[in-house]
């Protein structure tokens, strides 16, 4: 099974089973809840900036759904937390360029990490939206904070 | 269950079908031609849609080539050829139903049926139709009793009418399995029952309801019964006449026919009294710009061009069907899907929804895998050659009662070998430990 294998990266199963962020954030200053209602996968993001609204000073997340969902919000987790908002959303914007790229190129691992392991998922197009369920609840929830 | 009554399964009930081998039949079906494949694509997705076989598709293909004409217009020869095509076919699925000519309406599929009676109600319930559909207009406080695992079709058309008039749902809650009794439905039923709605085959737990002791009780206290027969009649011999019930409704699609038409079956004195959901021509006896009256069953629900040719291919698929014998097909989906639940049950952080092994159940399973996501594990499947269906079914309601967000579903139809059942258990046997769980990670 070598090309799920290419989806279903190690990394991306570790981090399916030992999740950053998973929990509740007191004090958050935004927090968005983005559902998938294909497949009913769920989050609930939320963010804590610094005092100037510059940083990401802390993420938190509670969610429900598949692998390839919950993996990729671990991940975001370990990117942006501590991260300057405009390079977090940069990051996002870079995560979201990798799963639109068909599986072709290759991404950018300075500034992805190992959110590179979800460069597998571009070539499945019905599991692009689990992957970006988090993210696209970290934008909303900046632009809610901010 | 023992090796040897699988086996025997194997070499009876799962490998033929009314005296006719599966492997024979599938070759009636071009989607299983041999491609050559060492290990074919399983397709066990039949409860979303099901495989056409040649007859259907020539059925289709044949009125188009030579017989097409606009039905119930005109005075040609080739108007009256096409009509008596497009009757004849609404007469073999009268026949396969058990239901009076008249009592088949054509509709786009079931879930269009379905809205056809709930808005047909909503609209009476506003004074649409006059004193003959005063029959069934509903007051506030009204109750329409459904289940709490139906499918989205039979649940929000509901939904719609209890807005509209003020009535109310009343559930039938489900066990831990996703079942629901007799006593259970007779429990909820009131004075204030003026509907009951209910599957006769939960599309996902395979729970087969005993219909016609359900509408004797319904019809005590003077409700309609309304039966989603979506996952019935495509799989087991159905008589809606026997039952008692006085609406219900199917797809083609489901039943070896073509997209794009279902069926209405309805009692037909309720018929001729309930108002037309959607109005317009075909539909009528006399029109003024005031007003129109409309003619009686069928046709006052047929409103604009039909889908003819989808009509006298899904006539085809029905007798298909008959040739093999609803007795046997319904016998062989059985079979495949105690053989899967065998199998399922032996495979350690399976939850299995639906009637315990051991009890009846239609040809269908649907599995909830500890640790792994219904999505994760239908990527699986997929990457093994077998298609099945993975999600909440449209039965939310349903998967929520049972604190699961998503089901793997694998479903028969009279195509499904044995050998299909076998893959998807082994399969299944290693999805748990693909995702690292259930066992020790190094």
């Amino acid at each position: 099974m070598a090309g799920l294998e290419g989806l279903y990266q190690q990394i991306i199963l570790d981090h399916s089973r030992e999740r950053h962020g998973d929990g509740p954030l007191a004090g958050a200053d935004g927090e968005h809840h983005e559902f998938n209602p294909t497949c009913g996968d769920e989050i609930t993001l939320r963010v804590k900036l610094d005092p100037g609204h510059e940083r990401i000073e802390q993420v938190a997340w509670e969610g429900d759904g598949c692998s390839i969902s919950m993996a990729s919000a671990s991940v975001l987790t370990d990117l942006v937390q501590g991260r300057p908002v405009g390079e977090a959303l940069a990051t996002a914007e870079t995560f979201r360029e990798m799963l639109r790229s068909k599986g072709e190129g290759e991404p950018d691992e300075d500034v992805l990490g190992d959110a590179i392991a979800f460069h597998g998922v571009a070539r499945y197009v019905m599991r692009i939206k689990c992957a970006m369920l988090g993210w696209v609840a970290l934008e909303a929830a900046v632009a809610k904070a901010r | 269950m023992a090796r040897e009554t699988i086996d025997a399964m194997n070499h009876t009930d799962a490998d033929s079908v009314g005296g006719r081998p599966v492997r024979d039949i599938r070759l009636d079906f071009p989607a299983f031609a041999t491609t050559g494949d060492a290990r074919p694509t399983a397709y066990l997705d039949s409860a979303a849609t099901s495989q056409r076989p040649t007859a259907v598709l020539d059925a289709e293909r044949d009125y188009l080539e030579h017989h097409l004409a606009a039905v119930h217009r005109g005075a040609s020869a080739a108007t009256g050829a096409a009509t008596t095509r497009f009757e004849e076919a609404r007469a073999d699925v009268a026949r396969f139903i058990g239901a009076g000519g008249r009592e088949v309406v054509w509709a786009q599929n079931a879930t269009d049926a379905l809205n056809m009676v709930a808005l047909g109600i909503a609209d009476a319930s506003a004074g649409i139709g006059g004193s003959a559909a005063a029959r069934f207009a509903l007051q506030p406080g009204d109750e329409i009793v459904l289940t709490e695992a139906e499918h989205h079709a039979n649940l929000l058309p509901w939904q719609r009418v209890a807005q509209r008039t003020g009535a109310r749902i009343v559930p039938v809650r489900v066990d831990e399995h996703g079942c629901w009794t007799v006593g259970d439905l007779a429990a909820v039923l009131t004075e204030r029952t003026r509907v009951v709605a209910f599957a006769e085959v939960s599309n996902v737990t395979g729970q087969i309801a005993p219909v016609a002791e359900i509408a004797e009780l319904a019809h005590r206290r003077g409700a309609l019964v309304v039966l989603d027969a979506c996952q019935s009649v495509p799989h087991r011999p159905v008589d809606f006449a026997a039952y008692g019930v006085d609406f219900a409704a199917f797809s083609a699609h489901k039943m070896l026919g073509p997209n794009g038409v279902g069926v209405l079956y309805g009692r037909d004195e309720l018929l001729d009294a309930l108002p037309p959901a959607r109005t317009g021509g075909s539909t009528i006896t006399k029109v003024t710009l005031e007003e129109a009256h409309f003619l009686p069953a069928p046709h006052r629900f047929e409103a604009g061009t039909q889908a003819v040719s989808q009509a006298v291919a899904l006539g085809a698929a029905v007798r298909y069907l008959e040739a093999i014998g609803m007795e046997a097909v319904a016998a062989h989906e059985e079979a495949f899907a105690e053989r899967v639940v065998a199998g399922i049950e032996a495979i350690e952080g399976m939850r299995i929804v639906g009637p315990p092994a051991g009890e009846r159940r239609a040809g269908l399973v649907s599995v909830a895998v500890d640790g792994v996501h219904a999505h994760d594990v239908g990527q699986f499947l997929d990457e093994a050659g077998l298609v099945v269906r993975v999600g909440h079914h449209c039965a939310q309601p349903l998967h929520r009662a049972l604190g699961i967000t998503a089901t793997t579903r694998a479903s028969a139809h009279v195509y499904t070998t044995a050998d299909e059942a076998d893959r998807f258990v082994a399969a299944m046997g290693e999805v748990r430990g693909f995702f690292g769980v259930g066992r020790k990670v190094s």
